[in-house]
C-alpha cells in the first residue's frame, strides 16, 4: 500500500484510514452499550491509535539521506499542511489552551492570535526562502548563509535550547495521558510516551514522521470538533457553535453577576485549602480585562517564536516546491485554525454547563453533599482536577468554592455534559496524538541538527551515508531518553515551559534568520553576535525576572524574548556593519534564493 | 533596473502590504481593546474584542495568507521566475 504511486493515493489512503477510525468509534460505542468498560474503552483507544502511528512509521522506514531529512522534498501542499498542524498543536493546545482560556479570558488569548498571527511571518518573510535554498536543517540554513563553523554551532544551541524546553513538555503530556487512560504510574507512562515517539521516527526520519503527523492530525482534530458539536447540540445552543454562542456568551455574562463574581473574595487561609494546580473562576468571561500592551507584548512574542521555531520551519523544506511551501503555509494555519477557533466555543460550553442552574449539568448553586455524590466530580476529584469547599459554610455551592484544574475543561467537559464515556476515550487518543506529533518533530529538530550539522558537516564530513544515518539514530534516542527523563522530574508546567520555548527561539533565532533572507550585508561576525548574545541577554532576563527582579516595561518570565530579540536585533547590525561585508559569493547566494525558479542552492543529497 | 532587481522590488511590496495588515489584525485593533468591547459592531452577536480573539482575527490571517502566496506567484511569472511543475 505504501509503495508505488504512493504520493498519488494519499488521499485514498487517508480517506480509507479516516473511514477506518470512524468505524473504530462506531464499535467502541457499540462495545460500550454492550456493557464494555470505561477503562477498557479508553485502554483500546490509545493503544490502538498508537499501533497504527507505529506501523506507518515502520512502513515509511529509509535508507535515503534525503528521504531521512527532507522526506524526498515530495510532499504535497495540503498534506503537508496537516502535518504541519499536528507538528505545531502540542499537548498544550490541545489539553491546556481551552482551560486557559475558561480560567483568564481575553488576556490569554493573546496566545490565539500569536500562535497563529506568526504564521503570516512564516509565510512571507521565511519558509518560501527557505525552501529554495534547499537546507536540510535550520542551522544548516545559518551555517550556509552566514559560512563558518561558529555561526553553524550558535544556532544549533539555541535550537537546541529552544526545542528542548519544549520537548520535555510534551513528553510529560504523553506520559499524563498514558498514566490516565492505561492505569499506570507517571514516571513508567512516561517511558511507554517515549517508545511510542520513537517508533514512529526512528527508522523513517522525517518520512515516517510526516506521515503519522498527518494520521495524528485526523485523530487529534475528529477528537476536538466532535465533542464541540455535540456539547452544542445537546444543550440547544447552536447546531455550528462557532456562530451561534453569542447568546450562551451573554448568559455567561449574567450569570458571573448574579453569583457576584470579583465581589466575592476567598480569604488566603481559605485558598490554602485548595490543591495546587487548581483555580477558581475569577476574571469575567468575555470581558477586556488587561492591558493593550500585556496583551500584544505576549502576542508578538508568540509570533517571532513561531517564526524561529526550527521544527516547524523544518516541514516546509519538504515540499515539491517553493509556490507549494507558500501555499502549505496557508494551509497549515486553516487547519490549526479549526482546532484554535473551537477551543473558546468549549470553554463556554464548559463553563455554561457547570454555572447554569437551569440546565441539568449546573453545579453552583446546589447543595454541597449533592455536588459531592455526582459520579464525575467523584473521578475528577480522585484526579486531583476538581475540587470543592463550603468556605462560608451556607450549604450551598458558591461559585467561588468550586475549583478545576486547566486540562479538566478539555478531558472533564464531555462527561459532565453527560456524553457517552466512548467521547472521553477519543478525546484521551487525540490529546496522546497531539502531545505525540509535536514531541517527534522537537525531537528530530533537535537530533537532525546534531547529526547533519555538528556530526557530518562539523566532525566528520566524510561519512558514509550508512555510517550517518546512524548516528542519526543514535542520537534521536539519546535525546528522547534525556527529555523523558527531565519530564519525569515534572520541574515545570506544561504551558510554561512552551511558552518559553518560544521566547527562547525568538531571543536567539528570529533576527539571524529573517536578516540572512532580507538583508545582504548581514555577515558571520553579526549572526554569531545576534544569536548568541539575544539567547543569553533573554535567559539572564529570565533568570533574573525569577529571583525576584520586578522587570521592566512589564515585560514578565512569558515575554522575556523582548528583551533577547532586541538585543539580538542591535548587536546584529551593528557588529554586521562593523566588519567586512559579506563576499561577492555570498551576495550571489542570497540572490539566488530570492527567486523561486532553478536550482536549490544546497542539492537534494549533501 | 535588471529583471532581478525589479523582481525583487515587487516582492519587496508585496511584503511591505501583507505586513500591514497583519499589524493591524494582530496588534493595531488590540489597542483598542476596551473600545471594541463597548462597539456597537457585533459579529454574530459576540462583543467585538471576544470576537476578533475567538475568530476574526484568525481567519483574517488565514485568508491573507493565501491571498500572498496568489499574489506572489503572480509577481514571478512576470518576471518569469516560476518553477516547472517538475523541479
Amino acid at each position: 500500500m505504501f509503495k508505488g504511486n504512493f504520493i498519488n493515493n494519499l488521499p485514498k489512503i487517508y480517506g480509507t484510514y479516516t473511514g477506518g477510525f470512524i468505524v473504530f468509534i462506531i464499535l467502541m460505542a457499540i462495545g460500550e452499550q454492550a456493557g464494555m468498560s470505561a477503562k477498557a474503552i479508553g485502554i483500546c483507544f490509545v493503544l490502538f491509535t498508537v499501533l497504527i502511528y507505529a506501523l506507518i512509521g515502520y512502513l515509511s522506514r529509509t535508507i535515503q539521506v534525503d528521504a531521512y531529512y527532507l522526506a524526498g522534498r515530495q510532499v504535497p501542499t495540503v498534506f503537508n499542511g496537516m502535518a504541519t498542524a499536528a507538528d505545531w498543536m502540542s499537548g498544550a493546545s490541545f489539553v491546556a489552551m481551552a482551560g486557559g482560556i475558561y480560567f483568564k479570558g481575553y488576556g490569554y488569548m493573546a496566545l490565539l492570535v500569536g500562535w497563529t498571527g506568526g504564521y503570516v511571518l512564516v509565510a512571507s518573510l521565511l519558509a518560501p526562502y527557505l525552501r529554495k535554498f534547499g537546507c536540510y536543517t535550520v542551522p544548516d540554513f545559518i551555517g550556509t548563509r552566514y559560512g563558518g563553523n561558529l555561526a553553524r554551532l550558535s544556532a544549533v544551541i539555541v535550537l537546541t535550547v529552544a526545542s528542548f524546553t519544549y520537548v520535555t513538555a510534551q513528553i510529560n503530556a504523553t506520559g499524563t495521558i498514558a498514566s490516565v487512560a492505561l492505569d499506570i504510574p507517571f514516571n513508567i507512562a512516561v517511558y511507554v510516551g517515549l517508545a511510542s515517539i520513537l517508533m514512529c521516527s526512528m527508522l523513517g526520519g522525517m518520512r515516517a514522521v510526516t506521515w503519522t503527523q498527518v494520521a495524528q492530525y485526523i485523530v487529534l482534530i475528529i477528537a476536538y470538533l466532535l465533542p464541540v458539536f455535540w456539547i452544542s447540540n445537546k444543550m440547544g445552543a447552536g447546531v455550528f457553535p462557532h456562530l451561534m454562542l453569542a447568546d450562551e456568551v451573554a448568559r455567561i455574562a449574567e450569570l458571573e453577576s448574579q453569583f457576584g463574581l470579583g465581589s466575592i473574595k476567598n480569604s488566603a487561609a481559605d485558598l490554602k485549602q485548595v490543591p495546587k494546580g487548581l483555580s477558581g473562576i475569577t476574571k469575567a468571561h468575555a470581558e477586556v480585562n488587561t492591558t493593550p500592551w500585556k496583551f500584544i507584548s505576549l502576542a508578538v512574542c508568540m509570533m517571532a517564536g513561531t517564526a524561529s521555531l526550527p521544527h516547524v520551519m523544518m516541514r516546509y523544506f519538504t515540499t515539491p516546491s517553493v509556490k507549494a511551501a507558500r501555499r502549505s503555509v496557508g494551509w497549515s494555519l486553516f487547519f490549526i485554525f479549526l482546532l484554535y477557533s473551537s477551543a473558546p466555543m468549549l470553554a463556554t460550553l464548559s463553563k455554561l454547563s457547570l454555572m447554569d442552574p437551569n440546565l441539568a449539568t449546573g453545579i453552583i448553586g446546589k447543595s454541597i453533599s449533592e455536588v459531592q455524590a455526582i459520579d464525575w466530580y467523584q473521578n475528577w476529584n480522585q484526579a486531583n482536577l476538581m475540587f470543592v469547599s463550603d468556605f462560608n459554610g451556607n450549604g450551598t455551592l458558591e461559585l467561588n468554592e468550586f475549583f478545576m484544574g486547566g486540562k479538566a475543561v478539555v478531558l472533564a467537559t464531555p462527561e459532565i455534559a453527560g456524553l457517552p464515556y466512548v467521547i472521553s476515550g477519543l478525546v484521551a487518543a487525540g490529546g496522546m496524538a497531539a502531545a505525540m506529533s509535536t514531541a517527534d518533530g522537537l525531537v528530530l529538530a533537535i537530533s537532525n541538527a546534531l547529526s547533519h550539522d555538528i556530526y557530518y558537516k562539523m566532525i566528520n564530513p566524510k561519512a558514509e551515508t550508512a555510517k550517518r544515518l546512524i548516528v542519526a539514530r543514535v542520537l534521536l534516542v539519546l535525546i528522547g531518553f534525556a527529555g523523558a527523563t527531565i519530564a519525569a522530574l515534572e520541574i515545570q508546567g506544561i504551558l510554561g515551559s512552551v511558552i518559553w520555548a518560544f521566547d527562547f527561539a525568538m531571543s536567539g533565532l528570529f533576527f539571524p534568520l529573517v536578516l540572512g533572507v532580507w538583508w545582504k550585508r548581514a555577515n558571520a561576525q553579526g549572526a554569531v553576535a545576534g544569536m548568541l548574545g539575544g539567547l543569553a541577554a533573554g535567559t539572564a532576563y529570565l533568570i533574573a525576572v525569577r529571583s525576584g527582579y520586578p522587570g521592566f516595561l512589564d515585560i514578565t518570565q512569558l515575554t522575556f524574548g523582548i528583551v533577547g530579540s532586541v538585543v539580538s536585533l542591535v548587536l546584529m547590525v551593528v557588529v554586521s556593519l562593523m566588519t567586512k561585508a559579506p563576499d561577492a559569493a555570498t551576495q550571489k547566494m542570497v540572490d539566488e534564493v530570492r527567486v523561486p525558479s532553478g536550482k536549490a542552492i544546497l542539492g537534494k543529497q549533501h | 533596473m535588471s529583471k532581478q532587481a525589479q523582481h525583487w522590488e515587487k516582492t519587496r511590496g508585496l511584503l511591505f502590504i501583507t505586513l500591514a495588515i497583519w499589524f493591524v489584525f494582530s496588534i493595531g485593533i488590540f489597542l483598542f481593546g476596551a473600545e471594541m468591547q463597548s462597539s456597537s459592531i457585533k459579529p454574530f452577536g459576540y462583543p467585538l474584542s471576544y470576537y476578533m480573539t475567538c475568530q476574526g482575527s484568525l481567519g483574517i490571517f488565514v485568508i491573507l495568507i493565501f491571498w500572498f502566496a496568489g499574489r506572489q506567484e503572480k509577481i514571478d511569472e512576470e518576471f518569469g521566475f516560476s518553477e516547472r511543475e517538475d523541479d
